[in-house]
């Protein structure tokens, strides 16, 4: 190739938009007869907060792990930031804070992350290390041995270790499993920090409510499976009408059923409406029950949470098995 | 690089932990009781009457290396504890997740946990070897023929015994590799003393379980090379050739052969450590 032609290249390359963060394709895991992954994949693009969910034992840690090298999948691929995770180099701009945190109980906080950026090979000076102790709220005790830490404190050390060497990608597996309800906010302020800055963040967390808030994305994971994904506008999209309903008979819960699938609960009567909805199934719907001569009480437009949505998602696979 | 980085926290792990404090203390009794022992040797009233100062640099000599096996067992249980809970311990506890999802390859990873190892390894014995050939000299006045190819044949023996036990705490548990590599090492020396009593009795049969054992873990054969380079010459003439398969005397030097075979045992321990570990699930 003459350099003219290498140079195009180059610039053909720079011109394209930058790789994903995290990129996986058919991850698979099995231990011993269980099945643990089971075809895996999806994408977190660069700046994005993706939030994994799922009940225990779905396969998220090991997700995680597939994805840092931890852990060989079976099957499956994995490129980190544009690189292979075969190649230790994949994780030179990436953070991990594990589910199971634990740092050497003989070093100073300090001396933690004086290791951890040596072990990324970035050169993070002193002053910035001290700032990344003081953003997890460990500014006073970085000379004190990890030994003598609470819990929360030794996840707000792995935090830092996740942060501390400029990543690009921050990997979060249950990050406010052993923090205060002070702490989780913390956690939650961070996560947003880090996304206005443009890193991608991959988060595990029990807390709906805590994924909810900050993630752009969604990847609900059961018994290995992807279950469900999509941004929360998708997942959450599907809209719910409460109508307090009196004189109701048989035509008009007819009428009903022919706007969405319906629940009723004594007086109230709960319609999940299409996705495609326009706008005027409601009207509309409102207005045949007064020609059927019901009386409307009240009509409540609900929201479905993200919590309500897993669960209908989880109880659903569970049926179809 | 990353094995530098790995080398120097292990080393620091080594000097903050309690074990170390703890074989400090017994290496310290262990020296001031010699010391005491050794001064009482000369002028000793025995039933044969007083012992010479020939004499008695004739038993210090047979002493020094009961002594310096002590201290190959010291720095063999140390090391081998030592060993255990840096690979098993750190993948069971969770220590290992955060490291190794750092830009490192684990061979490099195991490669500075190796070397820290044995620089804290050899270092102990040399150093605690070294003060205890010193004690010998200043109280009986006996200076080994070799001491610095002993001290570092015992320093090759503890680096045997420490590849050996991180490769075991690689596939076991923490706890069940120190225990393991430190009876093995036993059972080897144990089956070198039974090669010695059988080469002295004539029998082949008994004979080859030492030479056997010797090869299948090269501390018991280190060890014996150790004694050759710390005990007098005159010892093994006066005791005859066949000695009896007196388990604090050695009767020849190590082979070059045996050398290299030592290497090549280490080398390939480290292998199988390097691939065992490199295709762990953590």
């Amino acid at each position: 190739m003459t350099s003219a032609a290498a140079g195009r290249a180059a610039d053909e390359l720079a011109g394209l938009p930058p790789s994903p963060a995290v990129w996986c394709s058919g991850l698979r895991k099995r231990y011993g007869r269980r099945t643990a992954v089971d075809d895996v994949s999806f994408t977190v693009t660069r700046g994005e907060v993706l939030g994994l969910l799922g009940p225990n034992g779905a396969g998220k840690t090991s997700v995680i792990k597939m994805l840092l090298g931890l852990v060989r999948p079976d099957a499956g691929e994995v490129l980190l930031l544009g690189r292979r995770s075969s190649d230790p180099r994949s994780r030179s701009a990436v953070g991990y804070l594990p589910e199971l945190f634990r740092y050497q109980p003989w070093l100073t906080a300090a001396e933690v992350l004086d290791s951890h950026v040596r072990l990324a090979r970035v050169p993070v000076g002193a002053s910035e290390r001290r700032e990344c102790l003081a953003l997890v709220g460990l500014a006073d005790r970085a000379g004190d041995r990890v030994g003598g830490f609470s819990k929360g404190m030794q996840q707000r050390l792995g935090l830092a270790v996740a942060l501390v060497a400029r990543p690009e990608l921050v990997v979060l597996d249950e990050p406010t499993s052993a923090l205060d309800p002070l702490g989780r906010v913390d956690v939650r302020d961070l996560v947003l920090s880090l996304k206005s800055r443009g890193v991608a963040v991959l988060l595990n967390s029990h807390l709906i409510g805590e994924v909810e808030r900050v993630c752009d994305r969604v990847v609900i994971l059961d018994q290995g499976r992807v279950a469900a994904s999509g941004t929360l506008a998708e997942l959450l999209g599907q809209r719910e009408v409460r109508l307090r309903l009196d004189a109701a008979d048989g035509r008009a819960e007819d009428r009903l059923r022919a706007a969405g699938s319906l629940t009723r609960s004594g007086d109230w009567f709960t319609v999940a409406l299409p996705a495609d909805d326009d706008g005027v199934t409601v009207p509309d719907l409102v207005r045949d029950l007064v020609d059927l001569g019901v009386r409307v009480h009240a009509v409540q437009p609900v929201r479905i949470s993200l919590e309500e949505r897993l669960l209908s998602i989880l109880r659903h696979e569970e049926s179809e098995r | 690089m990353t094995a530098l980085t790995v080398a120097g926290l292990t080393l620091r792990e080594a000097a903050r932990r309690r074990v170390v404090r703890a074989l400090l203390v017994l290496t310290v009794v262990l020296l001031a009781l010699s010391a005491w022992g050794f001064s009482r040797l000369v002028g000793l009233d025995t039933e044969l009457g007083t012992m010479t100062s020939g004499e008695a640099r004739l038993v210090a000599s047979l002493l020094l290396n009961l002594i310096m096996f002590g201290m190959s067992l010291i720095a063999a249980i140390g090391t081998a504890f030592l060993a255990g809970p840096t690979l098993a311990g750190e993948v069971e506890s969770g220590q290992a997740l955060a490291i190794l999802a750092r830009p490192v390859r684990r061979s490099a990873v195991l490669l500075g946990k190796w070397l820290g190892l044995v620089a804290f390894g050899c270092g102990y014995v040399v150093l605690a070897g070294l003060a205890q050939i010193l004690v010998v000299r200043a109280t009986v006045g006996y200076w080994p023929p070799a001491p610095a190819a002993g001290l570092a044949l015992l320093a090759a023996e503890t680096v045997v015994l420490l590849t050996l036990a991180l490769l075991l705490s690689s596939v076991v548990s923490t706890m069940a590799s120190g225990i393991v590599a430190v009876g093995l090492f036993g059972s080897t020396w144990v089956a070198g003393v039974v090669g010695g009593i059988g080469g002295a009795l004539g029998n082949q049969g008994v004979e080859r379980v030492g030479t056997v054992s010797r090869i299948l873990l090269p501390t018991d054969g280190l060890w014996r090379g150790a004694m050759n380079a710390f005990q007098d010459p005159i010892a093994l003439v006066q005791m005859g050739p066949g000695e009896g398969g007196f388990p604090f005397l050695s009767e020849a030097p190590l082979t070059p052969a045996y050398l290299a075979w030592a290497a090549v045992w280490v080398a390939m321990i480290w292998g199988l450590t390097a691939l065992s570990f490199a295709r762990r699930d953590v």
